[in-house]
């Protein structure tokens, strides 16, 4: 392999350092319209009665917009497959206001201080309702906080709005309670994680124009640019013809730009004014009023017979979606679907629970995507099993964790909302990712504790994780590919690179296939109008899809050129290879250069052009690995923890490209490491978030980052692009697991709610000492 | 009211509002190398040199800048270049969107230390963050182009 497995330099990586205009906000027209959005004070309410005419009339003003003059479709903005899984329960403006940050009004203007002023002068009489705050009353509240009748799912889900419940999903195989009766060994714990934000570094942004044949062009800093699309044209009721959407640079997603935020603001200005119109978030409206990690409480039980074999797991979920349903199923599903192959050898598995509506702001699609809660409470408890069994947790995981070759039965019966498909994974190292992340972390040494001076004590923990390589049977991507005059390439992708560098490992994938270099690929991405079909960056998806799409469309124009190749040779096709820079007949007689003969194909000799278009849509989901290690120091007087060192050992099989795979890991530690230690989200009394800028909501430093210590194991996953799975999400995997392990080893407290704080460690220190 | 600011070597006077932050006047100049993502000077991306040293242009008032240089990477275009490509070489840029602000600051911490250490670097750029890159393929290539060793 001469172009993958190689770490080739982003494409768009000099310009993106260097400050080129790229992102959605350089792109605007200077003479846009200012978007700016009146957010509900209320958690829950009514607008009794909402007057803009003073608003309208300031000058400057161009357009109000209330749920009296927008159309009155509903739809979900998730931003996923269509039919989605999510339920149809929000409207573009409605006269229910459901969180703090609820989109009231939205006006725009010639400048921003305009459309500020303009927004304090629009009048609103609300009715107050009684808000549902606590998730864990949610169910059967006496306030309903979606009574709308139009709100639908689009197929069943358990979606009941009438008790708060967004979605319901149980399932199991084996005889649980019989199963756990006769272990030897049973184990439950509960666990609870917060409502983390993602803070990609761009705020959600969209701009919007009505182009030269009167088609509305929405630019924005989208995942989903084809998914985006489809759900304005359902909102504003247009029809898809009518709409282009662009995604150009993106300033980081992790999930929080799956969705559409904005996107249907802007459009309507667009199209109601004639003039182009840019809605860029606040920080605070990132916070306050996009998404975040849906906050679950999970109850897990475990059980093994006296060898430490595990016999059962019962996992049982109560997650928040907040105000709407985005991805209210499918992330609660992956907090089994995503973990309980782990241990594939239990003969009973119970997975079921609730998703309930509340009046705090939605969650919705976040790096990890359930896999990350899931991970923490099942292997949290895991350890606490080994603990009881009498085993080292690491040598205990080893025993009871799935091999390559094997499958489990969770595989089928969970999809993403679905049914899910039956595989074997092919390629699962991670019994080598667990030994040789022993080795790199000091297991041995370390385990469990080690006394640092007079107040400080280390300790070690582990965790295992696995994800997926996109949604199988659904998610589909595509590429298409054209030979140029001079013999170089387009390649054209629906895929979205986010940040993560998508256009240039395609390319690597392009240009492998067809045997050329990486510079001979020029990548086009992201635009409904000129790209094929994606689903987009979501599902750690586009390694595995998009790039098996990629694949299949350079094989076909190696074949393309080859044949052309042969038309000029006169000889039959089997008779020539293409060698990445000449055609040739394989006695050696006849060559000609690639550039030459795309040049003829243009200009003078049998002349076409050459492109192809390939998709792909996988039937299985080959999950990436990873085992994870944390050593934590916690200070017995403050309670303060320390990680010390965060050691990855990761399967994502081939990498195509290792640094940019690497790079993959190691922010998605970071993420899950600040979801465990550093980011607390704290609510008013009201509900309104208080930690909703960057000096109250704490992200990872580079000072609270010691040392991460990242590796490959040698994989190759044979349904993949030469071997490779994805490697998106895994890396945020483990963290909560590994970290809080490690503390219970040092110092013998179990964390069961995220962050972890100094008051919390002291407190349960305290009652320990009792 | 007017200011003058000497933006990359080149003088202007600007009119601005009184309440106005650099952030918005340099972008309205037409300096969009400059990004912001907090507002509220904790996060290093809106980083802007004023007489060599980094300050937070979104929290900065214009009128304070008056007669003061300020570096943006479009006037230094040859560092940014060279400290950039350390960067991508490592793979250590995702988004990019923290690129333009950390660049600068690291720049102003060449000027300003001598031979750093991991730890002297660690915390010279402890404001600038990075959410997309868990911040060590950005110590590796700072490392490599400052040529510190351990
Ligand atoms: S945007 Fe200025 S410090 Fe964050
Ligand atoms: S590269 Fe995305 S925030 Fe730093």
């Amino acid at each position: 392999m001469k172009e993958v497995n190689k770490s080739v330099p982003k494409k768009d990586g000099m310009g993106l350092t260097v400050g080129k205009p790229a992102y959605t906000e350089d792109l605007a027209p200077q003479n846009a319209l200012t978007v700016k959005v009146l957010r509900s004070p209320y958690p829950f309410a009514r607008i009794k009665n909402i007057d803009t005419e003073k608003a309208e009339k300031l000058k400057g003003v161009k357009c109000v917009l209330t749920y009296k003059n927008v159309p009155r479709n509903i739809v979900t903005r998730a931003g996923q497959g269509y039919p989605e899984p999510s339920p149809h329960d929000k409207f573009i403006l409605d006269e229910y206001v459901r969180y703090i940050g609820d989109e009231v009004a939205a006006v725009a203007a010639e400048d921003e201080v305009t459309a500020v002023e303009a927004l304090k002068l629009i009048e609103v009489e609300y009715e107050k309702l009684e808000p549902v705050l606590d998730f864990e009353r949610a169910e059967g509240h006496p306030s309903i906080i979606h009574p709308e009748k139009e709100a639908h799912e689009m197929f069943p889900t358990g979606f009941n709005p009438s008790k708060n419940i967004a979605a319901e999903y149980h399932m199991s195989f084996g005889d649980l309670d019989k199963t756990l009766k006769k272990c030897d060994y049973v184990v439950s714990e509960r666990y609870y994680t917060q409502a983390q934000n993602h803070t990609a570094m761009e705020t959600h942004s969209s701009f919007a124009y009505v182009d030269i044949n009167g088609r509305l062009n929405i630019v924005s800093s989208t995942q989903t640019p084809f998914h985006a699309r489809r759900i304005v044209g359902e909102a504003l009721g247009l029809p898809l013809d009518k709409i282009r959407v662009i995604k150009p640079r993106i300033g980081g997603g992790y999930g929080g730009k799956q969705a559409l935020h904005g996107e249907f603001l802007v459009a309507l200005v667009a199209l109601r004014t004639g003039r182009s119109a840019k809605l860029i978030y606040t920080r605070e409206e990132v916070f306050e009023a996009t998404y975040t990690r849906h906050p679950m409480r999970i109850d897990v039980t475990i059980g093994a017979d006296k060898d430490g074999n595990i016999k059962a797991i019962d996992m049982e979920i109560l997650s928040n979606t907040g105000a709407y349903a985005e991805h209210a199923l499918t992330v609660f599903m992956v907090a089994g679907s995503k973990t309980l192959p782990l241990y594939n050898k239990a003969e009973a598995v119970r997975f079921g629970g609730k998703v309930v509506y509340t009046n705090h702001t939605p969650a919705g699609a976040f790096r990890g995507y359930g896999a990350v809660q899931g991970n923490f409470a099942l292997e949290a408890t895991i350890d606490k099993l080994a603990l009881a069994v009498g085993k080292d947790p690491v040598e205990f995981r080893v025993q009871n964790m799935i091999k390559e070759g094997e499958t489990s039965p969770v595989f089928k019966i969970m999809g993403e909302g679905t049914e899910g498909v039956d595989m074997t994974v092919d390629s699962c190292k991670l019994e080598y990712c667990v030994k040789r992340g022993m080795e790199l972390c000091g297991w041995k040494d370390k385990y469990p504790r080690k006394q640092i001076g007079k107040n400080k004590v280390r300790g070690i923990g582990s965790a295992i994780a696995m994800q997926g390589s996109g949604i199988p049977c659904i998610d589909m991507g595509s590429a298409v590919i054209k030979l140029n005059d001079g013999g170089f390439f387009n390649l054209m992708v629906g895929a979205t690179d986010i940040g993560t560098g998508s256009d240039t490992i395609l390319a690597q994938i392009a240009a492998e296939a067809l045997g050329v270099s990486t510079d001979k690929v020029v990548v086009y991405s992201s635009d409904t109008d000129l790209t094929p079909f994606d689903c987009g960056a979501y599902a750690s998806s586009t390694t595995y899809v998009s790039g098996n799409a990629v694949y299949r469309a350079g094989r076909k124009m190696k074949g393309l050129i080859e044949k052309a190749g042969a038309e000029r040779f006169g000889v039959s096709k089997d008779e020539v290879e293409f060698d990445g820079e000449f055609i040739r007949t394989k006695d050696g007689r006849n060559s000609v250069s690639l550039s030459q003969l795309s040049t003829e194909l243009y200009y003078s000799n049998k002349q076409k052009q050459l492109m192809v278009c390939e998709s792909f849509c996988g039937e299985v989901s080959p999950p990436p690995f990873l085992a994870g290690f944390a050593e934590v120091e916690v200070d017995l007087e403050t309670g303060k923890v320390d990680l010390i060192d965060y050691t990855a050992v990761v399967d994502c099989g081939t990498p195509i490209n290792p640094n940019l795979a690497r790079i993959q890991i190691e922010g998605g530690l970071v993420q899950g490491i600040g979801m465990t230690m550093f980011e607390g989200v704290k609510y008013g009394e009201n509900g309104k978030l208080l930690t909703n800028n960057f000096l109250q909501y704490r992200i990872p430093s580079r000072k609270d980052i010691n040392k991460l210590t990242v590796e490959f194991a040698e994989s190759y996953e044979p349904s993949g692009p030469f071997g490779a799975k994805s490697v998106g999400e895994i890396g945020t995997d483990t963290p909560p697991a590994a970290i809080t392990n490690a503390i219970y080893n040092a110092i013998g407290v179990r964390v069961t709610k995220l962050p972890v704080t100094p008051e919390y460690i002291l407190m349960e220190l305290k009652k320990k000492m009792k | 009211m007017k200011i003058n600011l000497k933006i990359n070597n080149i003088n202007r006077d600007i009119d601005v509002e009184p309440g106005e932050v650099l952030y918005d006047v340099l972008r309205r100049c037409g300096f969009t190398s400059i990004k912001k993502a907090c507002g509220t000077s904790s996060c290093g991306v809106c980083t802007v040199l004023l007489d060599g040293m980094p300050v937070p242009s979104c929290s900065y008032l214009a009128v304070k800048a008056d007669g003061h240089n300020i570096t943006t990477i479009e006037g230094i275009k040859e560092e940014a270049d060279r400290i950039g490509k350390f960067m991508v070489e490592e793979g250590a840029v995702q988004c990019g969107f923290c690129s333009p602000g950390f660049l600068l600051t690291v720049i102003a911490m060449e000027r300003e230390i001598e031979n750093p250490d991991s730890q002297g670097i660690k915390n010279y750029l402890a404001g600038n963050l990075c959410r997309c890159s868990g911040y060590e393929g950005q110590l590796r290539a700072v490392k490599k182009y400052m040529g510190v060793s351990e």
